[in-house]
């Protein structure tokens, strides 16, 4: 005798302690195994791109912080960098080091709260997030100094930044510096041998690099799927052309190897900052904004411009009419483009496998939903 | 020693009776039978209640440095008072019941997976003589038969709900909980062998060297399934947080959700208590009274549940299943065979200091060498 057996059909979220915000997937069920994953978006919807046809060219810059909170400098730099090159501005070398510190802090901020976040929905007591979170303090501490913004920090200006480094940054990012290593290996030995995170990480959440490529994925989702692809040095903007830094690539796509591409970037990110530490001394101290009048209007044309944002590639599209506005204003977020593979990546798992493929994707609603 | 099913019915009785027989042997047993029966009641429903209080408390306490924050210290000394402060808090609350519950079995759900606790309390020794059954010669077997009502409360508590997370919920728990008490049960058995006694008391008396140090694999097979039984990190599937959010208990509040509480929490007094009187010599110890011996290794094991609790992520049921069934169980049998034969070889009086080393490598040896062949992860294997 058969039993006869029903698929269920469960709805995790919007309000669900693991989906990262207001995210929402109709899972069908066999028994634990995940039959079909549709996911649904748009819960945290705020029309920020209708919005910006209303706002001046600088007023948007607020609105990138809301993008993906997580990352909120690398925002910044994606929508500053589309109008300056809609507009033709050049930016001061020393706004550009600047520019280029920060960013890459939040980077290391963004890798680390994505492994945190990662193995709490593993399940862990949030012990590793914690530890993170320790790392991350010490950073935004150093942003508060730069702007007075612990989260959103609405640093970056059109033609360069809001403000020079003041000059107590520089012992205290020296001080993050020296100590970051031995945590960071701290962290990684707590983790990286653990049987359990290996068998749960390991061979779960697979996508191939074909099926990465066809899905248009970008970031270390995509070069955990051993595609060696990376702006920062295939299409260097700003000056990333000056750095030397590895592109870290998995073998396999699966959860584990974008776990490891994501810590072992953070490592990279350490070097260039260091790097850029460096060269920045001497650069000599000088204007940090680029001359912009207060209402910009940028020559009539569209541009297209893509940062690695930590997620993966952060592009703006902008269309101008020559008005103080833009005439449309669109992001290409990577977390919602990510965010498609992951039917492909958890269909046939556990239910539990596909909580962890979601977050190794490392989404963040502001940036899926806009 | 007990040999047949008949003897164990024939023997209980006098058992129970016991107090009533030899007042003056059994220690603080009282000479009145109701007066008895009163008195622990009562004193293991406090007992219990404070323990929990002081369990919650220590875990809060305990976790937080780990996890660099202070953790509550803001009611009474030292937060103390938090747990208090909580149970106020809980027993406040709105009690909802949906509209689609099995109202009856929603309701019942919360009292059957407490009484079990307290039943198991009836026998625990924690100091000679002592306890409302201070020396029931089934003691062991007792605790694992009211231990199992447990699985029942809480698939009652995921049926009950009609919610689709608390019925994945309850579907893990009586997989994992099934699976897991039988290497426990093994583990035990193997205690029962070299002791000669299922009594709880006796079992402790027999205890001149820790069987810890004796039996290391039936104390570290007996830790794994206990931490499934009390659906602790890495085996809290039942509860996961992040993915079927609290699992069975996802439609309870108030009053109702404060019983799961005490339940989780009772159990893990309970399987502390077990652990230590079967393996680390329970009240035994020199210099302090008996019962602060207890309340020490007590609260040393639930510390040892609460780091790996801070410490280690979940295991995905299937490999849950497949731990339990292909490593533990067969480890369990094979331990149950080796302590078997050491109690032949030493002629019955197999707690003595030579085996202490050769049960550690023996121990030792099978762990690994059973784990060589079993691996808890498909997929290529990753040098650390």
């Amino acid at each position: 005798m058969a039993l006869k057996t029903d698929l269920v059909t469960l709805n995790i979220g919007p309000h669900h302690p693991s989906t990262h915000g207001v995210f929402r997937m109709r899972v069908t069920l066999d028994g634990e195994m995940v039959r079909e994953v549709e996911p649904m978006f748009g819960y945290l919807h705020r029309g920020l791109e209708k919005l910006a046809e209303g706002r001046t060219y600088t007023q948007i810059i607020p609105f990138t912080d809301r993008l993906d909170y997580v990352s909120s400098m690398q925002g910044n730099w994606g929508y500053c960098l589309a109008v300056e090159t809609l507009a033709g501005i050049e930016v001061p070398e020393r706004a550009e080091y600047i520019r280029m510190i920060v960013s890459e802090l939040q980077r290391m901020i963004n890798h680390m709260l994505a492994v945190g976040f990662f193995i709490t929905d593993l399940g862990a007591m949030q012990t590793p997030f914690l530890l993170m979170f320790r790392e991350r303090e010490k950073l935004v501490d150093l942003y508060e100094m730069l702007c007075g913004q612990r989260f959103l920090y609405n640093y970056m200006r059109i033609g360069g930044v809001s403000h020079d480094l003041p000059p107590e940054f520089f012992p205290a990012v020296t001080k993050f510096m020296d100590e970051f290593p031995s945590y960071f290996q701290e962290f990684e030995d707590l983790l990286i041998g653990n049987e359990i995170i290996q068998a749960r990480a390991i061979g779960t959440g697979v996508i191939s690099a074909e099926q990465a490529i066809n899905y248009s994925m970008s970031g270390p989702c995509l070069r955990a799927a051993n595609v060696d692809w990376d702006l920062r040095r295939d299409a260097p903007y700003s000056i990333y052309d000056r750095f030397k830094f590895d592109v870290i690539t998995g073998k396999n796509g699966d959860n584990w190897d974008r776990y490891r591409v994501r810590m072992e970037e953070v490592m990279q990110s350490y070097g260039i900052v260091q790097q850029a530490l460096e060269q920045l001394q001497e650069v000599p101290p000088g204007p940090v904004k680029a001359k912009v009048p207060n209402l910009l209007r940028p020559p009539v044309g569209e541009v297209y411009v893509a940062i690695e944002a930590p997620k993966g590639e952060m592009g703006f599209y902008i269309v101008s009419d020559g008005s103080i506005a833009p005439y449309r204003w669109h992001v290409r977020s990577p977390d919602f483009i990510n965010l498609g593979a992951l039917r492909d990546m958890a269909i046939g798992s556990k239910i539990a496998d596909l909580i962890a493929t979601l977050a190794s994707i490392d989404i963040c609603l502001g940036s899926v939903d806009r | 020693m007990i040999t047949t099913p008949q003897e164990i019915i024939t023997r209980m009785p006098a058992s129970v009776w016991q107090p009533f027989d030899d007042p003056l042997d059994s220690g603080w047993a009282v000479d009145n039978f109701w007066a008895h029966w009163g008195l622990f009641s009562v004193g293991i429903i406090g007992f219990v209640l404070l323990v929990v209080m002081g369990f919650i408390w220590f875990e809060r306490r305990f976790i937080s440095p780990m996890q660099l924050r202070i953790g509550p210290n803001r009611c009474g000394p030292f937060g103390l008072l938090q747990p208090v402060a909580d149970a106020v808090k809980v027993m406040l609350k709105e009690d909802i019941v949906p509209n689609l519950a099995d109202k009856v079995v929603h309701f019942i759900a919360p009292i059957a997976i407490f009484v079990p606790v307290l039943l198991m309390f009836a026998v625990i020794p924690v100091h000679e003589g002592v306890g409302l059954i201070p020396d029931l010669n089934v003691g062991i077997l007792f605790v694992i038969a009211v231990g199992s009502i447990e699985t029942i409360a809480v698939f009652m508590a995921g049926w009950g709900s009609n919610n689709k997370y608390s019925i994945l919920g309850a579907m893990r728990s009586v997989a994992m909980m099934v699976s897991y008490e039988m290497p426990m049960a093994f583990a035990v058995v193997a205690v029962v062998l070299v002791t000669g006694t299922l009594s709880l008391q006796g079992i402790v008396q027999a205890q001149t060297i820790p069987f810890a140090l004796l039996l290391p694999m039936a104390f570290i097979l007996y830790f794994i399934g206990a931490l499934a039984e009390l659906q602790r990190t890495p085996f809290d599937l039942l509860e996961a947080e992040s993915e079927i959010i609290a699992g069975y208990h996802i439609e309870y509040s108030g009053m109702k959700f404060a019983m799961f509480y005490l339940g989780e929490y009772g159990g893990a007094i309970i399987q502390s208590a077990l652990i230590t009187t079967l393996f680390l010599a329970g009240w035994k110890g020199p210099f302090l009274p008996p019962f602060l011996w207890f309340m020490i290794k007590l609260f040393a094991v639930f510390g040892m549940i609460v780091w790996i609790r801070a410490t280690w992520p979940r295991v995905r049921i299937d490999q849950l299943m497949s731990f339990a069934w292909k490593y533990m169980l067969p480890l369990s049998i094979v331990n149950l065979l080796i302590v078997a034969l050491e109690v032949i070889w030493f002629e019955g009086d197999a707690v003595t200091w030579w085996l202490v080393p050769i049960n550690i490598v023996i121990c030792g040896a099978l762990l690994t060498g059973w784990a060589t062949f079993f691996k808890l992860r498909g997929g290529p294997q990753v040098e650390s």
